[in-house]
């Protein structure tokens, strides 16, 4: 029987990443993938006639350029167009609307607060400060502090130099903003609640914790690390949706000479003398190889996957230990036609943007409160977009896709399963809170799709379908992330390596961890590298 | 609440946007603070020699204005910046810079004594979350007041005539950075003898209600007298000869600069003077003293350049010519038609810099598509490119 040289373990972004490095070192590499389609979180499912819905991951920023142009994206059918904005509807009629022009969006803050206003810049270069700090950290993997290897020295050696750079209070700044929360570091610069209330959005997204949570300011920063085209904190769309950006990876590897397997979901990753030699597929089959990564999350990977007996009792406990919880759902809509917010004037460029409907910090903090008890959010913080105003290809023409990412939500409802009449009542508060501002909106749902943390943890596999494979807290973060001592891609079991979102830079579509597993397998096998090195920003 | 009308979506324009645009032949307008502001009007060449020879009319209504006033007014504005403001007395404007507590500078502007207690600050940045911040422990009211003022600088050797002939009392005795209040049609007109030009010069300060009015008597009156409208192209290459600084090319504001070392101190920036050590207390006071006692790490820098060729972007090397690595930069640069001078504003590493010393500059120009290389020898220098002896003269010249 055939022996690969690698088998990564699900076909998401991560895992088809690493499985293209690796097939561009000359590797034979077998990507397997549960699903019958790939991609994994960064999807578009033909859900519904002739629509198609991201209906994970909706946005793209994080992916890293330098991984993008390694793999030749553009030429594997990848496009990613920028947007820009957000509005934020307000319960008394008026909205605060986040527009791309600097005077525009200036006025704007001004209309709520010239003080917020002219205090915007030096929140901006403060966040890119921090943002400039971590950006350069991504594409490469994480030191571990107490390691006297060479590399490690090295590596730390340059973190603490560029720590150092900063000068005296910038020091003191970074290591408060690491661990503060987005409240308390919005409140350092503004005084207006709804524009606070729309910046600490990003503070929260795809975490369990709320505004006031300690570690939610290093939560914003992830959310604005990312770009398009070199506009640090950009957000874009990629055409056809976030599938798009699978399918191209994939196609990378397979013109690499990749080989990719659906429908082969790993039942377990077989050990053999204390060493990684294979998966054993769900449906009876086994594959073997020299080298196994998994993309699946740490918890998924070594609870579910790997037997116990082979796992030191020590990491076995920190995987159990480590913090991923469920709390963001999706509803994914298609329209007939697109809704109108009458309180946005004809034609206004923020039909364009991210909306949301919460209007203050207590109402943000609210939805959390709700999380805590067991329940979705009655009065959930919603992150909705309609990609079809900028995308042509994922729906009819004149009709909408609407992607709502909405929390909390949780697991499961106070510590059991969701029902479907609960999944709907879900599903219906979203749509209500949404129908506030819109009064036509609900005539023109021709289809939704709701979706619960446990819906994500089934179809995709992510342990209670937390987007970011892991909460992205101080304890989980670089050489701590996932596991401390295990943060540089391996694992206890020789052969056997981590590339999924629970490892070094954490989660979103952001494909560094892939990049960067692939770089420390291709180094103990002693190949050649192909991963590229991080662009560099002086 | 009633829906609300959505904020304006383009370019603001000013009151004077209606005269302006009948002035304007080129079509060139960029953005200045969210308003319509035209580069040229005509030709950026004649419009500058109406700054050298006639009068040249700037509207500079998108500057930043503060109205800053209350009992604790004055002991404010001498903890916010370096200077020492009780020797500004009504009727007096004093160029001021102002710094975050290590010393750097957030902006440098003009404050106005309008009257007593009562003061405009005029900058080019905005800073009112700074401004509020700075308050705290002074019975102090800072109001906005960009939009409610519009502004014209009326400069240039002819200048005086023109505003006298507008039937303007007091000009004659105004003296330079001296304020006067005077009756225009009903409304107060004030007017400053302050400008961006280094050269004889006035800015007026108005209702936006009189801004026509204004400016349709100050034509009229500066008719035999050369009077033209000019654009900012112009303007800053008089503001480089008369060798002023401009935020975003002489310094960044501190508060908005991401990498630490690119802000400057008021001391690296040649205003040493502005820094009075004797006040026992200002933003910035003990970093700057640290600083004094221990030496500054930038120097900035005027330079007389030979040749032709305008140094844009150019580094700065040593004394030699070969000297490396670079010592610093260039930050403005200029061919000065006044001057017939090559003519730089830059930034080098201290003790490099003093005045009288040499340093190469690497000039890199185009001609039909080709570059060109030149290290060119240029000398450092002390005082403003143009400082014509009107410029301070009280009566000032007719022309």
């Amino acid at each position: 029987m055939k022996t690969y040289d690698a088998i990564v373990v699900g076909a998401g972004h991560n895992g088809l990443t690493n499985a293209a490095f690796l097939a561009k070192a000359g590797l034979d590499v077998v990507c397997v993938e549960k699903n019958d389609y790939i991609g994994g979180a960064a999807v578009s499912r033909n859900l519904y006639k002739d629509w198609w819905y991201s209906n994970c991951s909706y946005v793209c920023s994080l992916l890293r350029p330098e991984i993008y142009r390694a793999l030749e994206l553009h030429r594997h059918g990848l496009q990613i167009t920028p947007y820009g904005g957000s509005v934020q509807f307000m319960e008394n009629g008026d909205y605060y609307g986040s527009y791309q022009d600097d005077e525009v969006a200036y006025r704007e803050m001004a209309r709520f607060s010239r003080h917020d206003a002219d205090a915007y810049k030096r929140y901006s270069a403060d966040t890119m400060r921090q943002c400039r700090f971590i950006r350069d950290f991504l594409l490469s993997t994480a030191p571990d502090p107490t390691s006297f290897r060479p590399k490690d020295l090295m590596e730390l050696a340059r973190i603490g130099g560029k720590f150092m750079e900063m000068g005296e209070d910038r020091m003191y700044d970074t290591i408060r903003f690491w661990t503060m929360s987005v409240a308390e570091y919005l409140d350092e610069y503004f005084e207006t609640d709804v524009i606070k209330a729309a910046m600490s959005g990003s503070g929260i997204i795809g975490t369990a914790l709320g505004i006031h949570s300690p570690g939610t300011a290093y939560v914003l920063l992830h959310h604005y690390m990312g770009e398009v085209d070199g506009n640090v904190g950009s957000w874009g769309f990629a055409r056809g949706g976030m599938g798009s950006v699978s399918n191209a990876i994939a196609s990378a590897f397979q013109a690499a000479g990749g080989e990719l397997r659906t429908e082969a979901g790993v039942d377990q990753i077989i050990v053999t003398n204390g060493k990684a030699s294979g998966v054993a597929l769900e449906n009876g089959d086994e594959i073997h190889a020299n080298v196994v990564v998994s993309a699946m999350d740490v918890k998924r990977t070594f609870l579910k996957c790997v037997n116990k007996a082979d796992l030191p009792p020590q990491f076995h406990q920190r995987v159990e230990n480590f913090k991923i919880r469920g709390s963001s759902g999706k509803v994914n809509i298609a329209l007939d036609s697109l809704p109108t917010f009458p309180a946005l004037p004809k034609g206004s460029t923020l039909y364009h943007s991210d909306m949301h409907f919460i209007d203050s910090m207590e109402r943000m903090e609210r939805a959390y409160d709700d999380w805590k008890d067991g329940r979705w959010s009655e009065d959930p913080y919603i992150d909705m977009l309609i990609p079809t105003l900028n995308d042509p290809t994922m729906a009819p023409p004149g009709k909408h896709f609407m992607s709502c990412f909405i929390q909390y939500c949780p697991h499961k409802i106070e510590g059991r399963d969701w029902t479907s009449a609960e999944k709907d009542a879900f599903g219906q508060t979203v749509i209500n809170q949404i129908a506030n501002y819109s009064p036509d909106f609900k005539d023109l749902i021709l289809h939704a799709e709701i979706r619960t943390p446990q819906d994500i943890e089934a179809e995709i596999g992510i342990t209670e379908g937390n987007i970011f494979h892991g909460e992205l807290t101080m304890d989980q973060l670089l050489f701590n992330r996932p596991i401390p001592g295990y943060a540089q891609y391996r694992s206890p079991v020789k052969g056997l390596y981590m590339c999924g979102s629970s490892t070094h830079p954490g989660g979103g579509v952001m494909a560094a961890p892939g990049a960067n597993a692939a770089r420390e397998i291709l180094s103990d096998l002693k190949r050649p590298n192909t991963v590229p090195e991080n662009f560099g920003d002086d | 609440m009633s829906k609300q009308a959505p904020v304006h979506q383009g370019r603001l324009k000013t009151p004077f946007y209606s005269r302006l645009e009948k002035l304007d032949f080129v079509n060139e307008w960029h953005q200045w603070k969210g308003y319509s502001s035209a580069d040229s009007l005509y030709c950026s060449d004649t419009e500058y020699f109406a700054i050298r020879n006639a009068t040249a009319v700037f509207d500079l209504t998108p500057m930043t204005k503060y109205r800053i006033s209350g009992p604790d007014a004055l002991d404010y504005l001498n903890r916010l910046v370096t200077r020492d403001m009780a020797k500004i007395k009504p009727g007096r404007v004093a160029y001021a810079v102002w710094c975050d507590d290590q010393g750097q500078v957030i902006d440098d502007g003009t404050i106005f004594h309008l009257h007593e207690g009562e003061y405009r600050l005029c900058s080019q940045e905005r800073h009112f979350a700074w401004l509020k911040a700075a308050a705290i422990g002074f019975d102090v009211s800072i109001t906005h007041e960009t939009d409610d003022i519009a502004a014209l600088a009326v400069q240039g050797p002819t200048s005086f005539s023109t505003l006298s002939n507008m039937g303007l009392d007091g000009l004659a005795d105004l003296k330079p950075f001296g304020l006067t209040h005077v009756d225009f049609q009903g409304s107060e007109l004030m007017i400053s003898r302050t400008g961006f030009t280094g050269d004889l010069g006035y800015e007026l300060w108005i209702d936006p209600d009189k801004a026509e009015a204004l400016w349709d008597a100050l034509f009229e009156a500066g008719k035999l007298y050369g009077i033209r409208a000019i654009g900012t192209d112009a303007l800053e290459l008089s503001r480089i000869e008369a060798g002023f600084l401009a935020a975003y090319m002489e310094f960044l504001p501190a508060d908005e600069t991401v990498r630490t070392g690119r802000s400057r101190s008021p001391l690296e920036l040649g205003l040493e003077w502005l820094v009075d050590f004797k006040k026992p207390n200002f933003n910035g006071r003990r970093a700057l003293a640290e600083e004094k006692r221990k030496g500054s790490t930038w120097r900035l820098v005027k330079l007389d350049i030979e040749g032709n060729k305008t140094a844009h972007h150019s580094y700065i090397f040593g004394q030699q010519k070969t000297s490396k690595p670079a010592i610093g930069f260039i930050t403005s640069a200029a061919w000065s038609p006044v001057c017939k001078q090559n003519i730089a504003l830059g930034t080098v590493r201290a003790p490099h810099g003093m005045p009288g010393d040499t340093v190469w500059v690497e000039i890199y120009y185009q001609r039909e598509m080709h570059w060109n290389r030149q290290m060119a020898r240029a000398t450092v220098v002390d005082k403003p490119f143009w400082f014509p002896p009107r410029r301070g003269a009280t009566p000032p010249g007719r022309f």
